[in-house]
């Protein structure tokens, strides 16, 4: 990869970064008329506790002191105190983050591996049973709200049948150390795993199927043929890299929506992560740490967009030189 | 603003006189290309079965949402002005669909629920549309530093998570269902000015457009009359698939507890059955109906854009 590529990967990053803090501020001092109306809820305020609250919430000074002051915090990681819990927001968020990282980090591991094996087989095989079959399951998948399809694993797999766990992420009651602790983290996780990489299974699978359908008809594609390879190895080793390829951006960009997905999937297990943290912070009006939760949602899928950018010149030279 | 050659066609309207017509072939009255070009796609969405099963199951859900007060009396949405007494009832004669845990019927929820995932979803998707179009038409037409700042505001928007973007915009500026519209519009918008960007980029080029520039024509009315045509049917098909997109943005935000609780849309009653645990007490009929209902009404929309871009656009010709 050449630096040039590098750096201006990183720099359009940053600059999204600096964006994505700029706007978060405007959104909670310009959008907002009046935060400290959230604040203090229906109580009456004397006039000084509003002058303690009002310094407590930085709304001293005129906007740009406050936008100034703003932009130091934020460099330093300081996003305020939560309303609800008066703990610092960035102590909410990064002890809770290790829980959705693991929810979001496996569930975004399968459904990108299933989705896109089921994509290329459909687009490679486009019209038999095998294609028709996983095109309309990707469809009914898409058209499924996920926390719909949550709801209905509570009931049925975690309610009815008792199988797994209904919600959290451990059994607090039994104790248990060693091994059998990692099983029971396991069996909590198997329910809001799968409603999350169900949930977007059929996007990836649709978007990978779209991609290998535009391969088809390429050169490549057609010299291989021609020389005697084998058809599986075709797919495997010509249309799935050269499909891959448009795919990784929409992944990335996917990315944004499945961190949605986690917001209502851990909202029906009651699985304490970043989402359930955003769903209380919306019941509560909790506005420093829906600000915090915003910023951080946005900075990951930054990054992770970063990061497809960077996958994408290492493997596909061509994109280098555009 | 409008070019002779335009108006004078239109106001010909049809019953131009045969060796007229034939003197002006190459540019037929409008409205006739038009009818004709409906006539074709018509015929082609009639061929389509997905696309055709999506538009029955439309036209079936905006009869219920049209017919809502015949089919269910509006006060069953209140518990108070309901006939329901028992909380949790299973389906009966009386109540089609059981009741909720306040004894409210789940089927009057449900009947004036279409027309509220309906409306919100629509007007999401007229939001977003207005902005995505004009967007990328100017992204694409203008050049230079305004189109490079369009890009880049484009880019942003694209990257900003979707749903903790709408939650925080729904938190600040209220949680009324006019608003969850306007916030999902607000909030979804930048991929089909992406879309139209590059359709746009691709009209200019051709040989009409010069044309249209090489007679004296304005940018705005090169864009009004010859690129916005030119990208209408891309709009269309998108639009059609983003209202799939809205009416789930909807269920979602309402789910996460906005939107009116005595006007609930679909989404708000499955939040209604998750935080009165109607799920753990096997109450069914409460949570199992609106779920299906928006994946329906997703399904129906996506089946019939999907239809439409096959149809509108050419490259994607027999997928």
């Amino acid at each position: 990869m050449s630096p040039r590529y590098l750096f201006r990967k990183l720099g359009g990053a940053g600059a999204l970064l600096v964006g994505v803090a700029i706007f978060n501020f405007f959104l909670f001092r310009v959008v907002d008329r009046d935060p400290l109306a959230k604040y203090r809820g229906r109580t009456k305020l004397t006039p000084e506790q509003r002058q303690a609250a009002i310094a407590r919430l930085g709304l001293n000074g005129s906007k740009w002191n406050q936008f100034v002051r703003y932009l130091g915090q934020t460099i330093r990681g300081d996003f305020g105190r939560s309303f609800d819990s008066t703990r610092p927001v960035l102590g909410e968020i990064t002890g809770r983050l290790p829980n959705t990282l693991l929810l979001v980090g496996i569930s975004t591991a399968l459904t990108v591996g299933i989705g896109l094996w089921l994509g290329a087989k459909a687009g490679w095989r486009r019209g038999s049973r095998f294609d028709k079959l996983s095109t309309a399951g990707s469809m009914v998948l898409y058209a499924t709200p996920e926390f719909f399809l949550g709801m209905l694993f509570v009931a049925f797999l975690g309610g009815r049948l008792g199988w797994f766990p209904a919600g959290g992420v451990r059994n607090v009651a039994a104790g248990y150390t060693g091994l059998r602790a990692v099983l029971d983290r396991a069996h909590h996780l198997v329910l809001p795993v799968t409603t999350l990489t169900l949930g977007y299974l059929g996007s990836y699978s649709l978007i990978m199927r779209t991609s290998v359908l535009d391969t088809v008809g390429e050169d490549y594609l057609t010299t291989a043929k021609a020389k005697g390879m084998p058809d599986r190895q075709v797919l495997r080793r010509h249309a799935v890299p050269n499909a891959l390829l448009p795919s990784i951006s929409q992944i990335a960009i996917g990315f944004g929506f499945v961190i949605g997905g986690a917001i209502t999937t851990e909202t029906v297990f009651s699985y304490p992560g970043l989402g359930l943290a955003t769903s209380d912070a919306i019941h509560n009006t909790d506005l420093p740490m829906l600000q915090g939760l915003f910023f951080f949602s946005s900075a990951a899928v930054v990054l992770c967009n970063l990061a497809a950018d960077l996958v994408y010149g290492l493997i596909d030279p061509r994109v280098q030189a555009s | 603003m409008t070019s002779p050659q335009a108006t004078g066609s239109e106001a010909a309207g049809s019953e131009m006189a045969g060796s007229e017509a034939i003197a002006r072939a190459p540019s037929r009255p409008g409205w006739e290309r038009r009818r004709i070009a409906l006539g074709r796609l018509w015929r082609g969405l009639r061929a389509d079965r997905a696309g055709l099963i999506g538009l029955v199951l439309l036209v079936a859900f905006v009869a219920v949402a049209v017919a809502a007060p015949l089919l269910a009396d509006r006060h069953e949405l209140l518990a108070a002005t309901g006939r329901g007494r028992a909380n949790l009832a299973p389906p009966s004669r009386e109540f089609l669909l059981g009741t909720d845990e306040i004894g409210r019927d789940v089927f009057a929820q449900l009947v004036w629920g279409t027309r509220v995932s309906l409306y919100i979803g629509l007007l999401a998707n007229v939001v977003a549309v207005i902005i995505g179009t004009s967007l990328g038409l100017i992204a694409g037409y203008a050049r230079g530093r305004l189109s490079s700042i369009l890009l880049g505001v484009d880019d942003f928007f694209l990257v900003l998570p979707f749903l903790p973007l709408a939650v925080v915009l729904a938190v600040l500026l209220g949680r009324s269902p006019s608003v969850l519209a306007v916030v999902i519009g607000l909030t979804s918008w930048a991929g089909s000015a992406r879309l139209v960007r590059a359709q746009v980029l691709s009209i200019r080029e051709r040989g009409y457009v010069e044309r249209a520039r090489a007679l004296g024509g304005g940018s705005w009315h090169i864009v009004a009359r010859h690129v916005l045509p030119g990208v209408g049917p891309l709009v269309i098909a998108t639009a059609t698939l983003n209202v799939a997109g809205a009416i789930l943005a909807e269920s979602t935000l309402s789910f996460l507890g906005f939107g009116d609780r005595f006007s609930p849309s679909w989404g708000k009653v499955l939040d209604g059955a998750q935080s009165s645990g109607a799920i753990t007490r096997g109450a069914w009929w409460y949570y199992l109906p609106p779920g299906l209902c928006i994946i329906a009404v997703v399904l129906a929309f996506t089946m019939l854009g999907r239809a439409l871009e096959r149809l509108l656009d050419p490259r994607l010709d027999g997928r």
